[in-house]
């Protein structure tokens, strides 16, 4: 579904990594692995294209992104460090403008999910008051709420809880079940199983 | 993506988004006004409260403290959403983004614009204006508005990747007004001499028509190269 094609990233006269190429099919989850400044985060800004490599492509069913960028996008479902959670408003408010302006139905349940991610009575304070980890679970909210084929997710285990880590892996468990894949970094190894595991391991150069 | 969504609710989202999160933190609305306000108060003061002189100068006035306040709140338009990663969000869209940055312009002159030509009139009455040059004046800033939005705003996706962007946002923007104050003031100037001045308001119209049209464009652009 997703390929990525002797990917190339140059930071600072650094070379971050060079001609890296690998593939992610329907129904598999990668994980890039790498010590801090070993050019995690570039590498997946690359792929969700908000940058630009300095060679090589990314080649989403067929077709280069930077050409059909649109389409890539109607299937993407991003969540970086920052995750676009305002602080101004609430954790309803939030999830209801990201499912408005990826162009999903408001659905009937958010305040289902957002009781199930442990956010009971807080759906309607400002999500600035909240905790570093409850703020993270209502990004993660998006996740129970979209069906983008490609989940390309930066470190969301930070600030999450055990019980939390291990509710996101049954959601990446019934994302890969229904056909999507996901990619993302973490320092931490997955605790649950999964059989469709890949791992892609970036060393530090200097 | 579902295909009864249309563009028009992913307009409203995000133009309701601003203007909610303008009037909850209310200083966004009250400041750029106050500001606005004492600028034109200061120039009696300083230049001393003759009737006929006030008159002479008050539209030039107006329009400066109008471009000066417009500035104001252009830093905030992408800043907020830029720092908390929502741009990214945004981008991550299937829909177009120069309509969500129309949509995020307009808001902008919701909150700034809007409320300096709803309250010209009563500080045109500080300065001693007559009604037919407050008129003129009143349709000037109605046009004008908008479009130092949209100029404003391509300054402000340029620099919004930048730590402090704020001054080189002024040096960037400022020069692109100046277009803009002379067909205003000329306008003015016209219906002062009680002739016609339906052609300088027609080129400002045009500017606003292309403003509308390009500005997105080029604030989409500005904003992936802020993001990358």
């Amino acid at each position: 579904m997703l390929e990525i094609k002797s990917v190339t990233c140059v930071k600072q006269e650094r070379c971050l990594f060079e001609s890296l190429s690998f593939a992610l099919d329907a129904g598999q989850i990668m994980q890039v692995e790498g010590p801090n400044g070993a050019g995690k985060t570039s590498l997946l800004r690359i792929i969700a294209g908000f940058a630009n490599a300095d060679e090589g492509e990314v080649i989403f069913q067929g077709h280069s992104i930077t050409q059909c960028y649109d389409d890539f996008a109607a299937e993407l479902l991003f969540i970086g460090h920052k995750t676009g959670v305002n602080g101004q408003l609430t954790a309803y408010e939030n999830v209801c403008y990201w499912l408005d302006v990826h162009g999903y139905e408001r659905a009937t349940n958010i305040y289902d999910i957002l009781a199930k991610l442990g956010l009971v009575g807080l759906e309607d304070v400002p999500v600035r008051t909240l905790s570093a980890g409850q703020q993270r679970r209502v990004a993660l909210a998006r996740l129970w709420l979209n069906n983008a084929k490609v989940w390309i997710l930066d470190e969301p285990f930070t600030a999450l809880d055990k019980r939390g880590v291990v509710m996101l892996q049954q959601q990446f468990a019934q994302q890969l079940s229904r056909g999507g894949a996901i990619l993302l970094t973490t320092h931490q190894d997955l605790t649950a199983h999964f059989s469709a595991l890949k791992k892609v391991v970036l060393e530090y150069r200097h | 993506m579902n295909a009864s969504h249309s563009y028009w609710q992913l307009f409203y989202a995000v133009y309701s988004k601003d203007l909610t999160l303008a009037f909850r933190q209310r200083a966004e609305i009250v400041n750029p006004l106050l500001f606005f306000l004492i600028v034109i108060t200061l120039f009696p003061l300083a230049i001393g409260p003759e009737p006929a002189l006030l008159a002479r100068m008050a539209p030039g006035i107006i329009w400066v403290a109008a471009l000066l306040s417009t500035m104001l709140g252009l830093d905030k338009v992408f800043r907020d959403d830029f720092n908390d990663g929502s741009l990214e969000q945004l981008i991550a869209s299937a829909y177009p983004l120069p309509l969500t940055v129309l949509a995020k312009v307009l808001a902008h002159w919701t909150i700034t614009g809007l409320p300096m030509v709803l309250m010209a009139p009563v500080f045109a009455l500080l300065m001693n204006l007559d009604t037919q040059l407050l008129t003129a004046t009143l349709l000037t800033l109605l046009i004008g508005t908008p479009l130092l939005s949209f100029i404003g705003a391509i300054g402000a996706a340029l620099t919004v990747g930048l730590q402090k962007g704020g001054i080189l946002m002024s040096l960037l923007v400022l020069p692109l007004y100046i277009p803009v104050l002379i067909f205003a003031t000329s306008a003015i100037d016209t219906s002062s001499m009680s002739l016609a001045y339906g052609g300088q308001l027609a080129i400002l119209g045009a500017m606003l028509a292309v403003a509308a049209v390009m500005a997105p464009l080029a604030i989409s652009s500005a904003l992936k190269v802020s993001v990358s």
